[in-house]
């Protein structure tokens, strides 16, 4: 049953990289690939129906780590205070930039909102990665079992690190590039012409960085939290994940040459979800490693709710997530097809 | 100031903004509902069109409620650490639940509603608006339970760590509280809606522009805002007013400003209780009335704030008060105006009824406050409990947030929403002044999403 719930809130938090990854990737693409208006107009429509639902994975897979596992969701929610309070305030500046953008037809708002879309879109990717790699690398938890992390400290991952040190920015950028290529594929779905023919492009360099950058936060992974490889170590059957990485990369580029858009899409979509898997593998069965002795780490077995609610959740989980796959599957075919430029058709 | 009330301004004021959209929310997507069957049953497009304008407002205020709806889902976490800790179990629950089955449906579905017009056939296009207004009002009730755990925990056990865990979960799910603040808070959303749509068909009527629009608002706003005027206070008001006397005493004491246990107690109509010398200052009482609300005959004796220890009378009392009789007032108003407004509908004369016309204008902002002072009510009125008479609200703030980090964050909340607000206010101002006819720019700016 832990095991069970842990892999579900994974499979949520895999849901809102994949999804919502996109609509932050096609953000971060948005002030540089776009060369006038009507491209601009031509990215927003590309999420314009879809983003509001995609980020509704970040809500549900809150709410589920709440209430799965409340010890972990108190302590992290509390502890990570400040850089949350930044990521739901670039949060809602990027949703209200992004809807308005189309409503004030007057020329410089519409750019200010044009920038504020593009900056807020890249600060959140670099704030997720960073928050994953936090995660990675552990936190000071104090015997309560709680912490409160400054934005930084030294820039090193000590016993008192801070959200900020040179390995967490290396997550963030990591994940600020990853989610570039992602959206790039997306728009490759989405455009034609000369747009398509720049997103597609824009793809080889900066996989060539993507790979760079992957493979020096794997090394510093294992440096920083070198516990991280027991599992691997323990089933060695479990390095296909990171072969399953590298596969992935590989694919992405592949047909991204042969243009297969969607199939280099689905590439990178696995290479999110391996990249995930792959940390949540390095640290199961610990939830938030603690910097402060290995002793003090939330994990899965002190972290569950009780075996009755955890019961309950899962007849209500299995309803809502297939309720909710048959309306992604819907509304994703409904918007289905590329985007137009000229007509105001849909 | 102490940590705790940071963490409580910072949150009361962030649910306090975030209501203000959801009402609208909830309410205009029933009245979209009724406009949409309107135009599929009769066939005629001018309904359509109709609905297309609310269409175009609801999503701009949907995007407004999404953003400040996120916050609300964090701060459990980021301000109220040891009280989430506690209740994942039991609260976590409808919260997880809201956001798997009500944010999934209403967001794909108002996508299609506002994006796939033409993409959708007639009926599909009505079952959309439909399932938008469907995802609303559950997401609605899944946040009421949730309150209503926290006014009236049922259902529960507190397990080896201390935790809340439920032992029923239908229980938690019908929850005679949630059942009642439910019927009660989704009449206030309906009033607000009605209340925006007549307001601007009177706008409209005022100024002789898109007089057939005009009347469709005033009609659909009058007729559907009476109803809900009447069953906001009865029955729903009474009926909730009476099981808060029942299990929140000391509560529904501090509401009436009634500072001693008394038969055939009166109710104060106006005052200002002050809590050192437990009186009403300058008061306006009706005598017995407040026996009979509660009880049904004049004469019961109705408990005062003399029968409870002063560490459980409600903290910042004068506010609950206000808040309370600021509620039911405008409730009274509202009652009021819909009747004179309904009787001159039917009568054929309000499109000339210039001074009605105004009346309704002037009054929609008035369900925002009613609204606003009657979650005050409820939310002040637990206190100083978070869980009612299970977990001070002392016992439940993130001790390792200070408070210099809360007040950061609190302005930088107060900067961002100050701009929202301005941009909100521009945006439907636009909406309005442009009008429900086909104008092509306001179509193309639907379509081009
Ligand atoms: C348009 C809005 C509106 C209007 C006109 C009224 N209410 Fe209300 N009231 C609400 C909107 C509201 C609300 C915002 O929906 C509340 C807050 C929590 C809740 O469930 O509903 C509420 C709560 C609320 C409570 C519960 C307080 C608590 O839980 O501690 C009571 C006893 C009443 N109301 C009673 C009344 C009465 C007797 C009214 C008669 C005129 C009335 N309300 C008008
Ligand atoms: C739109 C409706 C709501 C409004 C306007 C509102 C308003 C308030 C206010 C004014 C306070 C501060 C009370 C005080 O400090 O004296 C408060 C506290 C609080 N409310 Fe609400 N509330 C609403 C809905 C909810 C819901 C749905 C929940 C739960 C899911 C909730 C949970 C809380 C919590 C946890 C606190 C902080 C602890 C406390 O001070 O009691 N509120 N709210
Ligand atoms: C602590 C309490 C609350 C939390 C955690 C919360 C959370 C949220 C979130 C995350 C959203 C955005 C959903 C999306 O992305 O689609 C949202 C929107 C919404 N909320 Fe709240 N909310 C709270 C209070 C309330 C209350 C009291 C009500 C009504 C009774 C309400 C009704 C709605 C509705 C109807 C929406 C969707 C429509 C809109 O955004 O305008 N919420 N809420």
């Amino acid at each position: 049953m832990q095991i069970l719930w842990f892999w579900l809130v994974a499979i949520m938090i895999a849901a809102y990289v994949v999804f919502d990854g996109l609509d932050l990737g096609v953000g971060v693409l948005h002030l540089f690939l776009a060369r006038n208006e009507e491209e601009r107009h031509i990215l927003t429509r590309s999420i314009g129906p879809i983003w509001d639902g995609n980020e509704v994975w970040l809500l549900a897979g809150g709410g589920t780590l709440y209430f799965a596992f409340p010890w972990l969701y108190a302590s992290a929610f509390s502890g990570f205070y400040l850089p949350l309070m930044i990521v739901l305030w670039l949060l809602m500046l990027r949703g209200i930039s992004l809807e308005l953008r189309n409503h004030l037809n007057l020329g410089v708002w519409r750019s200010l909102l044009d920038g504020i879309f593009g900056f807020s879109s890249i600060l959140l990717t670099i704030f997720f990665g960073a928050a994953l790699a936090n995660v990675i690398r552990g936190v000071p938890l104090q015997a309560d079992g709680y912490f409160f992390l400054p934005l930084w400290t030294n820039w090193q991952p000590g016993i008192h690190p801070g959200i900020l040190d040179w390995y967490t920015v290396i997550g963030g950028l990591v994940a600020c590039v990853a989610l570039t290529v992602h959206g790039a594929l997306w728009l490759t779905i989405k455009t034609t012409g000369d747009l398509e023919l720049r997103a597609r492009r824009v793809v080889t360099p900066v996989l060539l960085v993507l790979v760079l950058l992957t493979m020096v936060s794997l090394l510093a992974t294992i440096r920083v939290q070198p516990a991280s490889l027991a599992n691997y170590l323990a089933y060695p059957v479990t390095f296909v994940v990171p072969v399953g990485v590298v596969a992935s990369l590989a694919g992405v580029w592949i047909y991204n040459r042969i243009k297969k858009p969607l199939r280099a899409f689905l590439c990178s979509s696995l290479y999110l979800v391996l990249m995930l898997v792959g940390a949540c593998w390095g640290l199961f069965p610990t939830l938030l490693p603690a910097t402060t002795g290995a002793d003090r780490s939330i994990t899965l077995s002190n972290a569950i709710s009780g075996s009755y609610t955890l019961h309950i959740g899962l007849i209500w989980w299995a309803i809502g997530m297939a309720l909710a796959a048959a309306y992604f599957t819907f509304v994703y075919w409904m918007f289905r097809g590329k985007l137009k430029p000229e007509a105001h058709s849909h | 100031m102490n940590p705790e009330s940071m963490h409580r301004i910072q949150f009361a004021f962030t649910i306090t903004y975030h209501y203000l959209f959801p009402q609208l929310t909830m309410g205009l997507a029933l009245l979209i509902v009724i406009l949409k069957t309107i135009a599929l049953r009769t066939g005629n497009p001018h309904w359509d069109q109709a609905a297309r304008f609310w269409g175009r407002i609801f999503g701009i205020n949907f995007v407004f409620g999404v953003v400040t709806g996120i916050p609300m889902e964090f701060e459990f976490g980021t301000n109220w650490a040891q009280f989430a800790r506690v209740s994942g179990g039991v609260i976590g629950q409808p919260l997880a639940m809201e956001g798997v089955f009500s944010f999934f449906l209403e967001s794909a579905f108002l996508g299609l509603f506002l994006y796939g017009e033409k993409r959708l056939s007639k009926t599909m296009h009505w079952l959309s608006a439909v399932l938008v207004f469907f995802g609303s009002w559950l997401s609605g009730y899944f946040i009421i339970v949730t309150d209503a755990w926290m006014q009236h925990p049922v259902a529960y056990q507190i397990n080896a760590q201390h935790q809340f865990e439920i032992t029923s979960f239908t229980s938690l799910l019908l929850n005679p509280w949630a059942l009642l603040q439910y019927m009660h808070n989704m009449c206030g959303a309906v009033i607000t809606g009605a209340f925006v749509m007549a307001a601007t068909g009177a706008f409209y009527m005022l100024e002789k522009r898109f007089v057939d629009y005009a009347r469709i608002y005033i009609k659909v706003g009058v007729i559907v805002g009476l109803l809900a005027s009447i069953a906001i206070i009865f029955p729903t008001g009474d009926l909730h007013g009476k099981y808060l006397a029942k299990n929140q005493p000391a509560t529904m004491a501090a509401m009436e400003g009634q500072f001693h246990t008394e038969k055939g107690a009166g109710i104060v109509l106006m005052g200002q209780p002050n809590e050192d010398t437990g009186v009403i200052d300058n008061p306006i009482v009706v005598n017995d009335v407040l026996s009979f609300l509660i009880y049904g005959t004049t004469k019961a004796e109705v408990k005062g704030l003399d029968e409870f220890p002063r560490d459980q009378w409600p903290t910042t009392l004068p506010l609950l008060f206000y808040a309370y009789h600021i509620m039911a007032g405008l409730g009274t108003w509202f009652a009021l105006l819909m009747t004179a407004a309904a009787f001159l509908l039917w009568r054929k004369t309000l499109e000339r009824s210039s001074w009605v016309l105004w009346a309704l204008l002037l009054s929609f902002p008035l369900p925002y406050i009613a609204n606003t002072a009657g979650w005050m009510t409820a939310e002040i009125g637990r206190q100083p409990w978070l869980v009612y008479g299970l977990m001070r609200t002392q016992q439940g703030f993130s001790n390792t947030v200070s408070s210099s980090n809360t007040l950061f964050t609190l302005l930088g909340f107060m900067g961002l929403y100050s701009l929202l607000s301005i941009l909100f206010i521009v945006l439907i101002y636009r909406e309005i002044d442009q009008g429900p006819a086909a104008k092509a720019s306001a179509a193309a700016t639907v379509a081009a999403h």
